[in-house]
């Protein structure tokens, strides 16, 4: 029968080891946190194309985001990002109720489209009850009304070698010296043209409020509310993404955010 | 006597190394919005919230603290509010516990996920070879004489008395076992449970937890139970001789006292 071994130096040497490898652990692991590191840049390759690929492969086509009831909406659509575009331009659209407003679908298209916010409304609707998960961990069930995005891209007749829809904002979200940075995003063909994927105008029965992307966003399900983005006037069609804002694919993605927000 | 096969010590250090990045990658995540809900969706409109890791304003500055449903723990310095003198911000989880070390939600989003992936594999290398080796029935199953030992067994660990076998006690069992085939699981499931794309292939899956924002609360509260875990192993390989145990799981060899194998007829 053994006995116990418990040495007092042994131990504390021991915990002091740990607690320093978790104390200093971490400042050491800093660079990772450089957009340019390679390691990071790897991780990032790794995993989001393997998140990407298995939830093509695990979600199909198809598979409808859950819905919800209305009893299930019991707050105000939590607003974030920009909630009040400073723009000139935008405002003087605003002051208009959106009246001079048009919505255009161009790049690798047949016909290119330039849609009023009337035009959009007298449209076939999508109406929705879905929850929007924030990349910071929260989330708020609210109802989404809209026109499908693949009904315009049906309308614009798509060109074959288009692989994304990148959407472009009114919103400037910095001012640097190199010029103003405003919102944009995008998603492959793939969630455009999802049954959910809708150009929404209409929220919880009302017009869409200024906070929350007035006068049209888009909402894709299945992904993270910054792939959703608000204030958008373009809708274009193209093969990569690579000359619009840092390449990423969009304002976050440029910021170090994945580019398929599916996790 | 030879004690780990090469597979057990590969993935367990692959595990050590992968749920150290889990964890201090997941508390910067926390920190992005750090409050845990029951439900479906986070509460601006009603109340939800489980817990709040925050600052809020003083009498003398701003104060750290812990919100437990309505109970309040002051946490300057280490949780809520922290950093070093003249530079303390508000902000969940210290510096010297997340990676990286200040805010930056989408780095660690990535180390998260490169390492969940990691966990995934090392998960399921680990359940082939231990299903084939023998590992998983010889030493992690408890069998009848486990349980029949169960009370003697915490017994000794209560007054530390702790024998040197090569089979582990039932309380060792319970626990791996336990780690490795509830925790882990759970904390997999509740992770995806999270994820927007997850849930239209599966609507169920949250619903079955009770929400997204309570599956999040879960993802949480395994984390503490892990955390709780490695403390307890950490403890219990320093009370057994960590000389021993830890060339047991370098090398594979590990002393006893016992005749090798002696009662050991399978």
């Amino acid at each position: 029968m053994s006995h116990l071994q418990i040495s007092r130096r042994g131990f504390i040497t021991g915990a002091a080891a740990s607690s320093g490898l978790l104390l200093s652990g971490c400042d050491a692991l800093d660079g990772i946190a450089q957009r340019d590191s390679s390691v990071r840049n790897t991780m990032e390759k790794i995993a989001n194309s393997l998140s990407y690929r298995a939830q093509r492969v695990l979600l199909g086509r198809n598979a409808l985001a859950q819905e919800f009831s209305a009893a299930d909406i019991r707050q105000p659509m939590r607003p974030n990002g920009t909630t009040a575009p400073q723009n000139e331009d935008y405002l003087r659209l605003a002051a208009g109720n959106f009246a001079d407003y048009r919505l255009t679908v161009t790049g690798l298209v047949e016909r290119p489209l330039s849609l009023s916010r009337a035009q959009l409304i007298a449209m076939p609707a999508r109406t929705q009850i879905t929850r929007h998960d924030c990349v910071e961990g929260w989330s708020c069930i609210a109802k989404w009304t809209g026109v499908p995005l693949a009904t315009l891209l049906d309308q614009a007749v798509v060109k074959a070698e288009a692989r994304y829809v990148v959407f472009h904002c009114l919103d400037t979200v910095e001012r640097t010296i190199a010029g103003d940075v405003t919102y944009y995003e995008s998603v492959d063909m793939v969630d455009a043209r999802h049954p959910q994927t809708i150009l929404a105008y209409g929220l919880n029965d009302q017009a869409l409020p200024v906070e929350n992307g007035a006068p049209v966003r888009v909402r894709i399900e299945r992904q993270l509310g910054y792939k959703m983005a608000k204030y958008i006037h373009g809708v274009e069609l193209v093969a990569d993404f690579d000359r619009f804002g840092l390449g990423g694919g969009g304002y976050w993605e440029d910021r170090g955010y994945e580019w398929y927000a599916g996790v | 006597m030879y004690r780990q096969s090469a597979w057990t010590r590969v993935t367990h250090w692959a595990w050590a190394v992968t749920l150290f990045f889990l964890l201090v990658s997941g508390l910067q995540i926390f920190n992005a919005h750090p409050a845990l809900y029951i439900g479906d969706q986070s509460g601006t409109a009603f109340d939800n919230t489980v817990l709040r890791i925050d600052a809020r304003r003083g009498a003398e500055g701003p104060v750290g603290y812990v919100r437990i449903f309505d109970r309040e723990i002051e946490t300057t310095g280490v949780l809520g509010y922290s950093g070093a003198a003249g530079r303390m911000e508000a902000r969940a989880f210290p510096g010297w516990a997340t990676i990286p070390s200040f805010r930056d939600l989408g780095t660690g989003r990535i180390i998260h996920f490169f390492f969940a992936w990691a966990l995934v594999g090392t998960l399921l290398i680990w359940l082939v070879a231990s299903s084939l080796n023998g590992h998983l029935k010889r030493d992690l199953v408890p069998r009848l004489r486990d349980w029949r030992a169960l009370p003697r067994d915490i017994w000794e660990h209560l007054s530390l008395r702790l024998h040197h076998r090569r089979k582990y006690n039932t309380l060792q069992k319970l626990s791996y076992a336990g780690v490795l085939f509830v925790l882990l699981p759970l904390m997999i499931i509740t992770g995806l449970a999270m994820s927007p794309g997850m849930n239209a292939a599966a609507n169920w899956l949250p619903e079955l937890l009770g929400g997204r924002q309570t599956a999040r609360t879960l993802h949480f509260a395994i984390m503490v139970l892990l955390l709780l875990f490695f403390v307890v192993h950490i403890l219990m390989v320093l009370a057994a001789g960590p000389i021993n145990e830890m060339r047991s799981m370098v090398t594979g060899w590990y002393k006893t006292r016992e005749p090798e194998e002696a009662e050991e007829t399978i």
